[in-house]
């Protein structure tokens, strides 16, 4: 079984579209969503119209930040640029968009692993995994061997063996890493639909559960049009521009 | 908890575990059968001491992540992994042959035989740096030398590779390593470097020529940094028929400072193989260690050293760059414009070593006369006009070498070369565009069409034919 792990997409069509066909170009036969599937973007219905389409009965979606704020149309401690996102995302859905985003669990467990958006010590507070001492706070959080997250919307691995502090690891992008066995692992998916590590492509992952080895993916995506669609909703301009430099 | 124990006689996941071969350091290994393999099966467990060492298990887990993953005939082929949470093994090809441990008992061997096992061995890491894996344990029981004749590394404990993280660092504070083969950059504890590799070929280089270790056998975490600021006796003065191109390419594998060794095994094979092309410097000549003046300015260097930094791994340079070169007078025009493009090649990709090579063409019926109309030597005569092709291009003699190929088939040869010296380029002269060349096929075609690595066809217009059309007109 091959699963793909797509985090932030943030109404970003043309990014979710081509990570969608990347990943079944290699197989992948489920799809785990690890929240944030709206904000920023100029796409939010179309995104989470395909979102459950994907998913389906088997798939997993799990609750970001931004959808919490884009189903209740408040937005606690965000910059103006999210506020104003969170604001027109609010008006831009139907309310059936609005209560499945409502309704989204904050995590999942499954056989060894555990997917959530932010931090697992306590999901609802959203906050970073950002290096090595706040993974290996997730990481102690759990029993589950392999956690998935996104949120910070650069990609990292983590790994820690037993007694051990946790270690970062900058995934190189398409090269398979071996999640051995003997200690627990952290996947911080990068961003669909916003990447911010400096590399424009739109950041998925790749887990191959029969051979237990996680690929971190780069797709080009259609940057341009995404950015149009931008402009024309009248969504703050930064949040095309930033696109375009992966930042 | 792990099953660790095995037994013989027992059956894990298909595999009848046979007699037991080995108890290394790290693991213990056994002689097994499985239905579905041909042959016997090597099966490699860890070796637990009271309960867990961490550095076996970490050992035998990175060994777990890189074999499997590595191809060739240079490693173990892989049947399969054990699951490490309930039964870590690896069951893999019983490579058929022996270690170089025995060879070693006979040290010191002729020279030639030195350089032949170096040249399987460098081969042989070309093929592993190239899979981006760092090995870090080359020594002579760790490599086995296959009944076909390549060299196979065996043992990848503490292995690194570039696209995967580094459970070792990332774990321990000790530098990891065989004590008399460990590089002064393990010894500080940076893992990243593929240039460590050349370092421990050249101890092994060094002991097989001499028949003794070039830093001994250091028993103690300070002993271990002597390497650092103390250079090795020279091996000239040991034995005294050692070669100076072999004292020089052995002094230059152990150099301290990685950017001083050859950049890639690809240029320590080529040094093996091209003797003459071995540019004989203060190394090859040294008759004994430096004085002790000297060694103390280095130690109080070395003890103001800063931590080391993790060095980016730079499968890219110092690349082997093959030029073809035709010296027909007819086609003069063609080599110059093949240095003109061979110059841009040298300017854009920074530490290059340029294999210049012409085929002397020997005929299928007749005997070959090694000597023309005037009486030269003809070969002699190749290699004066290929130097003079050269001259214009300014290269470092250690950055150039001379080749005048003796072949009945020119392509064959351009591409025999490349293959034995692990080129990374080809340029090479197209002539003409004629409707025979493309039914009989040209020389650049053939080469073109069957290299292995990256190939560049030089074209230029005979300036002959620019005026038979302006005559015609």
């Amino acid at each position: 079984m091959r699963i793909a792990f797509i985090s932030d997409i943030h109404a970003n069509r043309e990014a979710l579209d081509a990570c969608v066909a990347h990943a079944r170009r290699h197989g992948v036969d489920r799809w785990v969503f690890l929240g944030d599937l709206v904000g920023y973007g100029a796409d939010p219905s179309y995104v989470v119209d395909k979102v459950r389409e994907l998913a389906g009965d088997s798939g997993v979606v799990i609750k970001g930040n931004h959808d919490a704020a884009a189903a209740s149309g408040v937005a606690d401690s965000m910059n103006e640029y999210a506020t104003a996102a969170v604001i027109w995302t609010y008006d831009e859905l139907d309310d059936d968009a609005r209560n499945y985003l409502r309704t989204l669990p904050m995590t999942v467990e499954e056989d060894d692993r555990l997917y959530v958006h932010s931090d697992a010590t306590r999901p609802d507070e959203w906050r970073y995994v950002a290096d090595a001492p706040s993974a290996e706070r997730s990481l102690r959080a759990t029993e589950k061997r392999l956690t998935f997250c996104g949120h910070i919307h650069v990609p990292q691995l983590y790994h820690m063996a037993p007694q051990k502090p946790a270690v970062g690891f900058k995934p190189q992008n398409g090269a398979p890493v071996p999640l051995v066995a003997s200690r627990k692992w952290l996947m911080v998916q990068g961003a669909v639909g916003q990447p911010r590590d400096h590399n424009p492509a739109a950041a998925y992952g790749l887990l191959d559960v029969k051979r237990n080895e996680m690929s971190y993916m780069r797709v080009p995506y259609d940057i341009e049009g995404a950015a149009r669609k931008i402009h024309a909703a009248g969504l703050p301009q930064l949040l095309a521009a930033r696109l375009f430099i992966g930042r | 908890m792990n099953k660790m124990e095995v037994t013989p006689g027992e059956v894990i996941d298909g595999y009848l575990i046979g007699e037991q071969l080995h108890v290394g350091g790290m693991a213990i290994i056994f002689r097994a059968t499985h239905p579905d393999i041909p042959g016997p099966v090597l099966f490699k467990v860890p070796k637990i001491l009271d309960g867990d060492d961490p550095t076996v298990i970490v050992g035998f887990e990175m060994e777990m992540m890189i074999l499997p993953r590595l191809s060739g005939v240079h490693v173990p082929k892989v049947y399969s992994v054990g699951d490490y949470a309930s039964r870590p093994y690896i069951a893999m090809e019983f490579v058929q042959g022996d270690t170089l441990y025995p060879t070693f008992e006979r040290s010191p061997l002729p020279p030639m035989e030195v350089v032949a096992i170096g040249l399987k061995v460098a081969t042989a890491l070309i093929d592993l740096h190239k899979q981006k894996v760092i090995h870090h344990d080359i020594k002579p029981s760790n490599i086995m030398i296959r009944e076909s004749g390549e060299a196979c590394f065996i043992d990848f404990g503490l292995s690194r590779n570039r696209e995967m993280p580094d459970l070792l660092e990332a774990e321990f504070r000790l530098p990891m390593g065989t004590a008399p083969y460990i590089s002064p950059e393990q010894v500080r504890q940076n893992r990243a470097d593929p240039r460590s590799d050349i370092f421990s070929l050249g101890v092994l280089l060094y002991h097989l020529a001499t028949g003794e270790r070039p830093f001994g056998a250091p028993r103690s975490q300070q002993a271990l940094k002597t390497r650092l600021w103390r250079d090795p006796v020279p091996p000239r003065k040991i034995r005294k028929d050692i070669p100076p191109f072999l004292q020089e390419i052995i002094l230059r594998c152990l150099e301290v400072d990685p950017a001083r060794r050859f950049q890639t095994p690809a240029r320590l094979a080529f040094a093996l193989q091209n003797p003459d092309a071995v540019l004989l410097t203060g190394r090859a000549a040294r008759m004994n260690r430096d004085g002790i003046v000297t060694a103390l300015r280095r130690w109080l260097r070395v003890r103001a050293l800063p931590p080391p930094e993790p060095q980016a791994y730079a499968p890219n340079s110092g690349s082997i760059v093959l030029v073809a070169v035709n010296l027909d007078e007819e086609f003069e025009y063609l080599a110059e414009a093949v240095r003109v493009h061979t110059e841009r090649v040298l300017t854009s990709s920074g530490d290059v070593r340029l294999a210049c090579v012409n085929v002397l063409k020997l005929s299928s019926v007749f005997v070959h006369d090694p000597f023309d109309s005037e009486g030269r030597n003809i070969h002699v005569q190749r290699l004066v006009e290929l130097k003079d092709w050269a001259r214009p291009l300014g290269l470092a003699t250690d950055k150039i070498s001379f080749h005048v190929l003796e072949h009945m088939d020119t392509a064959e040869a351009i591409l025999e070369f490349a293959e034995k010296n692990h080129a990374d380029q080809i340029v090479v002269g197209a002539r003409g565009r004629s409707q025979m060349r493309r039914f009989l096929g040209s020389v650049a075609s053939q080469v073109a069409a069957r290299a292995s690595c990256t190939v560049t066809l030089v074209r230029a217009t005979d300036p002959r034919s620019i005026k038979q059309e302006a005559n015609a007109a």
